[in-house]
């Protein structure tokens, strides 16, 4: 009986085992035979070649292994910028096509239907080669917010320039476990005597305060540097100084946004008309105001039905990050499984540790995620 | 009679042995690859994605460039038609995996012969079909006219996966110089971003620069500098471990080059086989053994110079007349001046 449980699960193990096998043999019999060999020593070899946008220190000096963490940082950059960014605009075009307003309810609908069904390559096209085109040439730019210059050549901004910045640093965490030792503290007064803290406004005060009080007694200083234009030759022109933020960023974060945010408001439109009427109804009965009802009683039922669905648009926001070698912005795929691997000839190890790094970042979302949704699961008692 | 089994038995066996050693060494000149394709009834080439000049398609489909040309000489020596080739669009990153993978047999597309793509990825480099060398275009009313006005800050438009990330970060760091590289998976992406004026100057190698001049709104708004800062000998690549398949490939361009030198081509090659003089006879495959060396006829190299023509007929036909190159420059024969010179087909 138990044998013939077994039996097949073992024959279906035994069938992966063997098919793994041989493709590995297989690989292993035909780089031999090309003379190629196999081997991660390449990773501490000298680049040699530069990367327009790096979150750390970089340059061609350093090694394939560093290439690699500045390709990994600005997958990570563009990814969290536009979860962060779609979530925020998915949740408002998701209430807005419940909105009974007709005029915001159908720019809504048309927004979704409009960016979700048009292939995201080409929305990621449009922006950069469109949008560039539309864009002023540095010498031209006009000046916005007193601060900042949007040209062809990417967004120049102001740059903080900090001095002792460790300590400000350090004040900002200590006012971060304040707020949350006192938020505990003010939760569980509220139940055990009933008594409110305006909690809101006493966080934000430690959150300002004490970070603040850095620059009066901490020796921290803040000062601005701005973007100077400068000339190259006689029609070229640049900014120097300041932050740069390349237009492949700027376009690459505007296309995974506006895509990936219809489908997060068709999410939050479903949770919240999955919740019966007679909630809200209630809710109101017992003398809650609107924004209570949709804060205590609707969102955190929603949410249960939102979160699921959405963690995968996070993750195929992650994935389709990697479209970004096609305009130049030098994520993960573009520095690593496209230069790097073009300059060592390493196929088969390059697209394995690509390969596990996506695995890794969308199991760790994912991880992060479910957490999350058990955590505002409803509690069976 | 006992004696004269014996030596019969001997005999037999050395007829063997010498039956078996011709056999094997014929199986062996006859290579795995060119086996498969001429069972194929094709050669499978792998080209570039669109450079005028080297190896680009036309609206109907059809492939011509000095690049494409090496395949087809190929194709007309082994199938006896220049036409039978399968060619593979390919990107810069794409390439020598398409190559050592099998899914592509001659690998023609534009690629710097270099020591460790030589040496270290599987791949073994045939010849050379074009001397080129890394330069830059700039605008020309930025009134930049040499690489010695370039200043801090200048941004640079290129192709990832060439040497002309690695030659650039070279002559920038030579000179001093910061830059910002922007760097396109394609080619067409890179012109279409320079041409929108998200870069200062546009670099790879001089005669892409050229090729894709053309491809601009505007070409005459552009300067390719007299600047060369690379060595970038381009040639046809072919996987390692296939030396009958790699002299093949070696030979057919060798025969365009030799056919220019000695003035044969396409139009004269058939009335060349009653030449007096013995190279070009040779040349046209009516003298000598020249193919069986290969396990090919002997008329391998006559059909090449009748359906491709000379290296300076394909020159001509494709970069010349078409107005990117006109100026062979280095790309000339050894004996007008140039530098282009190949071993004797003897």
């Amino acid at each position: 009986m138990k044998f013939k449980k077994i039996l097949p699960q073992f024959l279906t193990l035994l069938f992966i085992v063997l098919i793994f096998g041989f493709f590995t043999m297989n690989a292993q019999d035909n780089m031999d035979t090309r003379g190629i060999e196999f081997g991660f020593g390449f990773l501490k070899q000298e680049a040699s070649f530069d990367i327009q946008f790096s979150l750390i220190d970089y340059d061609g000096s350093r090694s394939y292994a560093r290439a690699y963490l500045v390709g990994l940082l600005n997958t990570l950059l563009v990814s969290i910028i536009g979860i962060i960014l779609s979530t925020m605009l998915g949740v408002v075009i998701g209430v807005a096509r419940l909105s009974p307003n007709y005029l915001i309810n159908k720019t809504a609908s048309f927004y979704v239907e409009f960016f979700r069904n048009v292939p995201l390559l080409l929305q990621i096209f449009f922006w950069y080669f469109a949008a560039l085109r539309a864009l002023p040439m540095p010498e031209d730019a006009p000046l916005i917010f007193g601060s900042s210059y949007m040209t062809i050549k990417g967004l120049y901004t102001i740059a903080p320039v900090w001095n002792n910045f460790d300590i400000f640093f350090v004040a900002l965490i200590i006012a971060l476990v304040v707020i949350y030792f006192f938020n505990k503290f003010a939760k569980k007064k509220q139940e055990e005597e009933g008594k409110q803290y305006p909690k809101f406004l006493i966080s934000l005060g430690i959150f300002i305060i004490l970070p603040a009080l850095t620059f009066i007694v901490g020796g921290v200083d803040l000062s601005w540097s701005f973007p100077e234009l400068k000339q190259l030759a006689k029609t070229s022109f640049t900014y120097e100084g300041g932050l740069g933020i390349p237009p492949e960023l700027i376009a690459l974060t505007l296309a995974l946004t506006l895509y990936t945010a219809t489908f997060i408001a068709e999410n939050v439109r479903a949770g919240i008309q999955g919740i019966g009427k007679g909630q809200k109804e209630a809710a109101a009965s017992i003398g809650l105001t609107p924004s209570q009802v949709l804060k205590l009683v609707i969102m955190p039922q929603a949410l249960r039905i939102i979160i699921p669905p959405t963690t995968n648009q996070y993750l195929n926001l992650t994935k389709n990050s990697s479209l970004a070698a096609a305009i130049a912005y030098p994520d993960l795929v573009l520095v690593f499984a496209g230069t790097a691997m073009m300059q060592t000839g390493r196929a088969i190890e390059i697209v394995g540790i690509t390969m596990a790094t996506y695995l890794t970042i969308s199991l760790s979302i994912s991880a992060f995620m479910n957490w999350y949704n058990k955590r505002i699961a409803i509690q069976e008692k | 009679m006992f004696k004269y089994v014996k030596q019969l038995t001997s005999l037999v066996a050395m007829v063997a042995v010498l039956f078996t050693f011709t056999t094997e060494t014929f199986a062996a000149k006859k290579s795995k690859t060119l086996k498969n394709t001429q069972k194929k009834g094709f050669v499978r080439c792998g080209v570039s994605q669109g450079l005028p000049g080297f190896s680009n398609a036309d609206a109907a489909g059809n492939w011509t460039g000095v690049d494409v040309d090496v395949c087809r000489a190929v194709a007309a020596a082994v199938l006896g038609d220049a036409n039978k080739v399968k060619f593979t669009p390919l990107s810069a990153k794409e390439r020598f995996t398409a190559l050592t993978s099998g899914e592509i047999d001659i690998l023609s597309r534009n690629t710097t012969w270099t020591l460790s793509r030589d040496a270290d990825i599987g791949l073994t480099f045939v010849g050379v079909n074009f001397y080129d060398g890394q330069g830059f275009m700039v605008r020309k009313d930025s009134g930049i006219t040499s690489t010695s006005q370039f200043k801090n800050g200048i941004s640079a438009c290129t192709n990832i996966g060439t040497t002309t990330e690695l030659n650039m970060r070279d002559f920038f760091n030579s000179k001093g110089i910061s830059y910002t590289p922007v760097a396109f998976e394609k080619a067409d992406e890179v012109v279409a971003a320079y041409d929108a004026g998200r870069c200062d100057t546009y670099t790879t190698d001089k005669s892409g620069l050229a090729a894709q001049r053309t491809k601009m709104t505007n070409p005459d708004d552009h300067i390719v500098l007299p600047e060369t800062i690379s060595k970038e000998p381009l040639g046809p690549v072919v996987r390692q471990g296939d030396s009958v398949w790699e002299d093949i490939v070696r030979w057919s361009l060798n025969t365009m080059i030799e056919a220019e030198e000695y003035g044969v081509t396409s139009a004269n090659a058939d009335m060349m086989k009653t030449s007096e003089n013995p190279q070009i006879k040779r040349l046209v495959g009516a003298e000598g053994e020249m193919g069986a060396a290969f396990g090919l006829d002997n008329e391998w190299n006559l059909r090449i110079i009748k359906q491709v023509g000379n290296y300076g007929e394909s020159y001509k036909r494709n970069i010349a007349d078409t107005g990117i190159l006109p100026d062979r420059g280095p790309n000339e024969l050894w004996t007008k001046g140039g530098i282009l010179y190949v071993p004797p087909s003897r």
